[in-house]
């Protein structure tokens, strides 16, 4: 499966992520040829193989419904580079 | 031209946690901006998440709760979407093995039928932040208290009908959350809210009409008023000869309309995945029954009981179960008076009505089951008419207070002593005699009716006071010795 530049602007779109028209088509190259590699390893038979969310043979560990943390608005809020009001702020992000 | 409506209903359930679904930060309504986040819920970069487990026993006696299947092998998976409230750029959620599977829950219909609606599945997934609009120099401002509180979203099949089924299918299932506990089922807070699917085909016709998905409805008014208006709104189009477009609208109750959102979403595209973050989550069936024979009594079960041991009628009962705390409010009064059906009149009656008018849930009004029960003991005991107790409790609602001093400030109390009302039902036949002559000169059966005009008198006379029942026997007794 090969991607086109359409398809690269739209991951990126969906990611945020901003990309030039130049880099857009190494993208399409580099991830196509994942792709590729992927259909290759489609082509194994995996008839009769469970299917893996998780390489670990481990279950979820759980944790009691405790607070465990305090208020650390001032900390956290000093990493942000925009804040008002305890608020963080970001780009307005209605139209 | 016939339509039939088909909706099916998206429920967020907020489970009553003391902590975060994946951190152990305070889940709590009404807190100062951004002062119930960690790390995790914040989504900085090596934060790792470890599941709540109150949140996975909640689910689960959910689960048992609708007679569902409980899935022993679950897995959580990233929902990916980008907006600022969503720090991690994606929702922890569960696609394609939810802790719930099929169930189903039975809905009461207007003519008194059972429905059975079926819920296709539940699961676990996070809530996100919040985000402020107001203008912040020019930006946006975020709080993320609300990030990762635990949420179980219930979808149900497409087997409501209408409005009213959207309605009681929601009632119900806040019934359900709120009875097993696991959630406080607040819908003014937002730890309840739908959206709702709806569509519209002929009927007859087998195929799926094209949907709107209504976001956010968070009140059983909202639902029942946004599902008609959007119908009305895909009738009119169908009718005009147009198309109705797949799209997610919002519902807007001050105008009372729906319409399109506006962000420009790039077509649902989440692609999920499993979280490679979480583990998949495995239980065992001695767990699932641990909690099912936890379960405390359902509001089925409580409504059959009310039948079956208090002798209410099933619409009574189907009432008074459909919350929890209505429910704990009618037994306590009837725990305080001892006669379920005068407290089922009331609950169902005066309650309601005072309820409604003034948009109070059960927890919110200003009279206690005890003042309630008191105040029933005193029409039990004679002590006050039906009509006095409605001063008595107008009195309650509005202004507290206590039974038997208002009663007694008020001057409601019933005479009931037999020698007084003879005195007085003795002076108003003695005062009427055109009307007792017309009483003696009418047929028998005809005099029933006649009593009318002589207990009005008397009760004018003790100025409401004396006791209605006493006053009727007394009249009939003398009058009919006069015939």
């Amino acid at each position: 499966m090969a991607l086109e530049n359409a398809d690269i602007d739209k991951i990126a779109i969906l990611a945020r992520l901003q990309v030039t028209p130049s880099e857009t088509s190494d993208y399409a190259n580099s991830i196509s040829s994942i792709l590729s590699l992927i259909d290759q390893m489609q082509q194994v038979s995996t008839e009769g193989v469970e299917p893996l969310s998780n390489p670990h043979d481990a279950s979820q560990r759980l944790r009691k419904d405790e607070v465990t943390c305090d208020n650390q608005r001032e900390a956290f809020i000093a990493l942000a580079p925009a804040a008002q009001d305890g608020l963080y702020l970001v780009p307005k992000v209605l139209d | 031209m016939s339509w039939e409506i088909v909706i099916g209903l998206e429920i967020h359930v907020q489970l009553a946690t003391q902590s975060k679904l994946f951190s152990g930060a305070r889940v709590g309504f009404g807190a100062q901006a951004n002062t119930q986040t960690t790390l995790v819920d914040l989504g900085m970069p090596g934060a790792l998440p470890v599941f709540n487990e109150a949140a996975l026993r909640m689910a689960v006696a959910f689960g048992t709760a609708i007679d569902a299947e409980v899935c022993k092998h679950s897995v959580f998976a990233r929902k990916n979407y980008f907006y600022p409230d969503s720090p991690k750029g994606y929702q922890t959620s569960q696609m394609d093995h939810p802790i719930v599977g099929l169930g189903h829950l039975d809905i009461q219909l207007e003519d008194g039928t059972t429905k059975r609606i079926g819920v296709t599945r539940a699961h676990l997934e996070e809530d996100a932040g919040k985000s402020l609009h107001e203008d912040y120099d020019g930006m946006t401002g975020i709080d993320l208290n609300r990030s990762s509180t635990p949420l179980l979203e219930i979808v149900s099949e497409p087997d409501l009908r209408t409005a009213k089924e959207a309605v009681a299918y929601m009632r119900k299932m806040h019934a359900i959350v709120t009875t097993i506990g696991i959630s406080d089922g607040n819908m003014a807070e937002g730890s309840m809210r739908c959206d709702a699917n709806v569509s519209i085909r002929q009927k007859g016709q087998q195929k799926l009409g094209t949907r709107a998905e209504l976001k956010n409805i968070n009140s059983f008014k909202f639902i029942e008023r946004a599902i008609n208006i959007e119908v009305q709104r895909q009738i009119d189009i169908l009718e005009d000869g147009g198309l109705i477009h797949q799209e997610t609208r919002l519902y807007d109750a001050d105008k009372n309309e729906t319409r399109p959102m506006r962000s420009k979403e790039e077509a649902n595209d989440y692609r999920y995945f499993p979280c490679p973050d979480l583990l998949p989550i495995e239980i065992d069936e001695a767990y699932i029954d641990a909690i099912r024979q936890s379960l405390p009594e359902l509001p089925d079960q409580r409504s059959a009981r009310f039948v079956s041991q208090l002798n209410l009628s099933p619409y009574d009962a189907g009432v008074l179960s459909a919350s929890r705390g209505l429910a704990d409010y009618f037994e306590s009064v009837v725990a305080v008076c001892n006669d379920p059906k005068l407290s089922a009149n009331w609950v169902t009656g005066e309650l309601a009505k005072y309820m409604n008018q003034n948009n109070l849930e059960i927890d919110a009004i200003p009279l206690s089951a005890l003042q309630l029960g008191q105040l029933i003991s005193r029409i039990q005991d004679d002590t006050i008419s039906g009509k006095g107790a409605k001063t008595v409790f107008d009195e309650l609602w509005n202004n507290a207070g206590e039974v038997d001093a208002i009663i007694d400030a008020k001057g409601l109390k019933q005479v009931s002593d037999q020698g007084a009302i003879e005195a007085l039902v003795d002076d108003v036949i003695a005062q009427s005699s055109k009307q007792v002559q017309q009483y003696i000169d009418a047929e028998a059966d005809k005099r029933g009716k006649m009593l009318g005009f002589f207990m009005g008198q008397v009760m004018q006379a003790s100025k409401g006071s004396a006791n209605p029942g006493q006053v009727n026997a007394l009249l009939k007794q003398k009058l009919d010795a006069l015939c």
